[in-house]
């Protein structure tokens, strides 16, 4: 009996650390999930001299991508949002993150544009209210405009279907 | 010996290098400012960089967030408000010294109740060694007396 205490101790430190090692430290839970996306007017990429209040959506729910024409992972997920584009699933809206406009239209001419509208961003400061620390991060924002759901890094098919759910749900529980 | 100069050299160079890209930004028009900033520098952490505060990181986002820690000091806001606003946005992971809270409980207090335990075992350990001792003490003196008593 007394043998089985130290044995004991070291299996729940076993089980701790391999709860640890299943998580990522990289990703860091955002505080802004159940509140509302901030308004700020921000300019259009493709229009310089149009600018968009973030809040122009209210109504309906959508995807806001972040992304960056620097940015290597962003690319490796945007094959999977201009195809959920074609789908005309729910509408999909770019902030363009510290970035160059010229930079940024290139990327999209190359590369394709899947967003109804991008926001242009290029000091990052709509990026710093949302919390943004890197990019690609993807918030899903529901039709009052409440931030849903966020994901870290390049989506993949099963976390876009995950958060479309989540979306769905909630929209149904208000109704 | 040529080696160990030319590591101790190339240290240095390292810290020069180090220290040239953080410097950005930072005048401040209010005496006191810059102590204020320093401290919060400590205080904050670089998301990107995890185990960097906000004062040794050069990522990008670093270099954003102080200018932000810089404008708000400027701006006349308290330590308080501007460690509030980074939170609301980055969560409390920002603070390097995490608030007392329910899902903090465990962080702060843990180690103390831990401390308490192992107290707790050691002084059972001893107490029970010690009888055990008196106890052997006992026996082999009862077996002395055993043995006179046979002889």
């Amino acid at each position: 009996m007394r043998q089985l205490i130290p044995f004991s101790i070291f299996i729940i430190l076993i089980i701790f650390f391999a709860i640890g090692l299943t998580k990522d430290p990289r990703l860091i839970p955002s505080p802004l999930v159940g509140e509302s996306l901030p308004v700020r007017q921000l300019d259009e990429l493709r229009t310089a001299e149009t600018t968009l209040l973030t809040s122009n959506l209210i109504g309906s729910s959508f995807i806001l991508n972040v992304w960056a024409s620097w940015c290597a992972a962003c690319l490796e997920e945007h094959h999977l949002l201009m195809e959920l584009a074609t789908q005309d699933a729910i509408p999909i809206v770019g902030l363009n993150y510290k970035d160059t406009r010229q930079d940024a239209l290139r990327w999209l001419d190359k590369n394709g544009d899947p967003y109804l509208q991008t926001w242009f961003d290029p000091a990052g400061e709509f990026g710093m209210e949302l919390g943004v620390y890197g990019v690609p991060e993807t918030f899903f924002v529901d039709m009052t405009g409440t931030i849903r759901h966020k994901h870290i890094g390049p989506l993949d098919r099963s976390n876009i279907a995950k958060a479309i759910d989540i979306l769905n749900a909630e929209q149904n529980s208000s109704l | 010996m040529k080696i160990l100069a030319f590591l101790i050299f190339s240290m240095f160079i390292g810290s020069v290098n180090g220290q040239t890209f953080l410097v950005d930004e930072k005048t401040f028009t209010h005496a006191g400012s810059q102590l204020r900033y320093d401290a919060l520098m400590e205080e904050l952490r670089c998301l990107v960089c995890q185990n960097q505060s906000l004062a040794d990181s050069g990522a990008g986002l670093a270099q954003d967030l102080r200018k932000k820690v810089v404008a708000m000091i400027e701006n006349g806001n308290s330590d308080q408000e501007i460690k509030d606003y980074m939170v609301q946005r980055y969560g409390e992971f920002i603070l390097y010294r995490p608030r007392l809270n329910y899902a903090t409980v465990m962080l702060w207090f843990g180690p103390f109740v831990l401390l308490l335990v192992a107290i707790g075992v050691i002084m059972r350990i001893v107490q029970s060694s010690q009888s055990n001792h008196t106890k052997k003490k006992v026996s082999s003196e009862n077996k002395l007396c055993d043995d006179e008593e046979r002889s």
